[in-house]
C-alpha cells in the first residue's frame, strides 16, 4: 500500500470511530446540568486553540508572520461585519500581499 | 451557507497543499471524500510533509479529531434511535455544523446539522477537486495566502458563534493553554488540552445560566 493510501485509510478509520463513539458513549441519556455548562464552552475553547496554533506556531516554534497579520485582519472583519467569506478573503489577500512585498 | 463557501476555499487550499506532501491529485480528492475532516486532513498532511511516518500522521489526525468525542457526547441526547443509528448520525458532526446546530441550551437541531453538513460535503469535495486539478495553474499556495484561510475560517466561526463574555474568556484561556504547550507537546496535543478551558463551565454561575437557558 502506498503512503498516501495508508494515511487515508488510517484517518478514515480513526475519524469514523471517534465520531461514532461520542453519541453512543452516554447512551443518549439526558445530560446533567454540570455537563451542559462545560459542553457549551467546548467549541470556543477548541476553536480558539485551533486558530492560535495555526497562526502563531510553526512546528514547536512560536512566531508571527504575514499569515498572522492576515488572520488578525480577517478576524476584525468577522467581528465587525459577521461575514465569514469576507474574513477568509481578507486574510488570504493580506497574507499574499505582505508576502509579495 | 457562508461556511460552506469558505470551506470550499479551504478545500481548494487543501487540494494544492496535499500535493506538496507527495499526494497525487486522486489521493487528495479521495482523502477529502472519504475522511471529510478538514483540520485532521491538514494535520496529517503537515506531518507527512515534515517527514513523519504514516503512524504519526494518523495519530495527529486522531488527536485533531478528539474534539469530536466531546461534540458527539453533547449531541447524543438530541439523536434518536439505538446505538448503531446514533453512531451513524454522529458521522455528520463537523465543526461548523455542530456549532450552527447548537441551540445554546445544550440541545441540538438535528435537521440543521445534517443539512449544513451535506452542503459542506459538496463544497469540501468540490473545492479539493478544483485545488488538486487546478493547483498547477494557481501557482505557489503560500504566495496566494491560501494557508491563512484555514485559521481565518475557524476564527470567523469563533467570533460569530461565541459572543458572550464567558465564551470569549474561555476562548482566550484555551488559546493561552495551546500556545503554552506548543514548544513541548506533539502536534495536536495543545489543541486537545486546551479543551480543559471549558471546565470554567463548572462554576456555579455558569451552571445556573446553562440551566436557565434550558427552561
Amino acid at each position: 500500500m502506498s503512503t498516501s493510501a495508508a494515511v487515508i485509510a488510517g484517518c478514515a478509520v480513526v475519524t469514523a470511530t471517534i465520531k461514532a463513539a461520542g453519541p453512543v458513549a452516554l447512551g443518549g441519556r439526558e445530560l446533567p446540568g454540570w455537563f451542559t455548562g462545560v459542553v457549551v464552552l467546548l467549541a470556543p475553547a477548541l476553536l480558539a486553540a485551533l486558530v492560535v496554533t495555526q497562526t502563531f506556531a510553526d512546528g514547536h516554534r512560536l512566531m508571527a508572520g504575514p499569515e498572522t497579520a492576515g488572520v488578525l485582519a480577517g478576524g476584525a472583519v468577522a467581528w465587525k461585519t459577521g461575514s465569514v467569506i469576507g474574513c477568509v478573503l481578507v486574510a488570504a489577500l493580506l497574507t499574499a500581499g505582505l508576502r509579495a512585498l | 451557507m457562508p461556511f460552506a463557501v469558505a470551506g470550499g476555499l479551504l478545500a481548494l487550499s487543501f487540494g494544492v497543499v496535499a500535493q506538496n506532501a507527495g499526494f497525487t491529485e486522486l489521493a487528495a480528492i479521495a482523502m477529502s471524500a472519504i475522511v471529510f475532516a478538514g483540520s485532521a486532513q491538514f494535520a496529517a498532511i503537515a506531518i507527512l510533509a515534515q517527514g513523519g511516518t504514516v503512524g504519526a500522521a494518523v495519530a495527529a489526525a486522531a488527536l485533531m479529531n478528539s474534539r469530536f468525542l466531546a461534540m458527539g457526547a453533547a449531541l447524543g441526547p438530541s439523536l434518536p434511535g439505538r446505538a448503531l443509528r446514533r453512531a451513524a448520525q454522529g458521522q455528520a458532526v463537523v465543526d461548523a455544523s455542530w456549532a450552527l446546530a447548537a441551540r445554546g441550551d445544550g440541545s441540538f437541531d438535528r435537521g440543521l446539522l445534517f443539512g449544513s453538513t451535506a452542503i459542506q460535503y459538496v463544497t469540501w469535495v468540490g473545492g479539493t477537486i478544483a485545488g488538486a486539478l487546478g493547483g498547477g495553474v494557481l501557482g505557489d499556495p503560500k504566495a496566494l495566502g491560501l494557508d491563512a484561510i484555514y485559521p481565518a475560517f475557524f476564527l470567523a466561526l469563533l467570533l460569530t458563534e461565541a459572543r458572550s463574555g464567558r465564551a470569549l474568556g474561555v476562548a482566550a484561556l484555551g488559546a493561552l493553554i495551546a500556545l503554552a504547550l506548543v514548544p513541548f507537546a506533539p502536534p495536536g496535543v495543545p489543541v486537545l488540552v486546551a479543551s480543559l478551558a471549558a471546565l470554567a463551565g463548572l462554576t456555579r454561575t455558569a451552571r445556573a445560566e446553562a440551566q436557565e437557558q434550558q427552561r
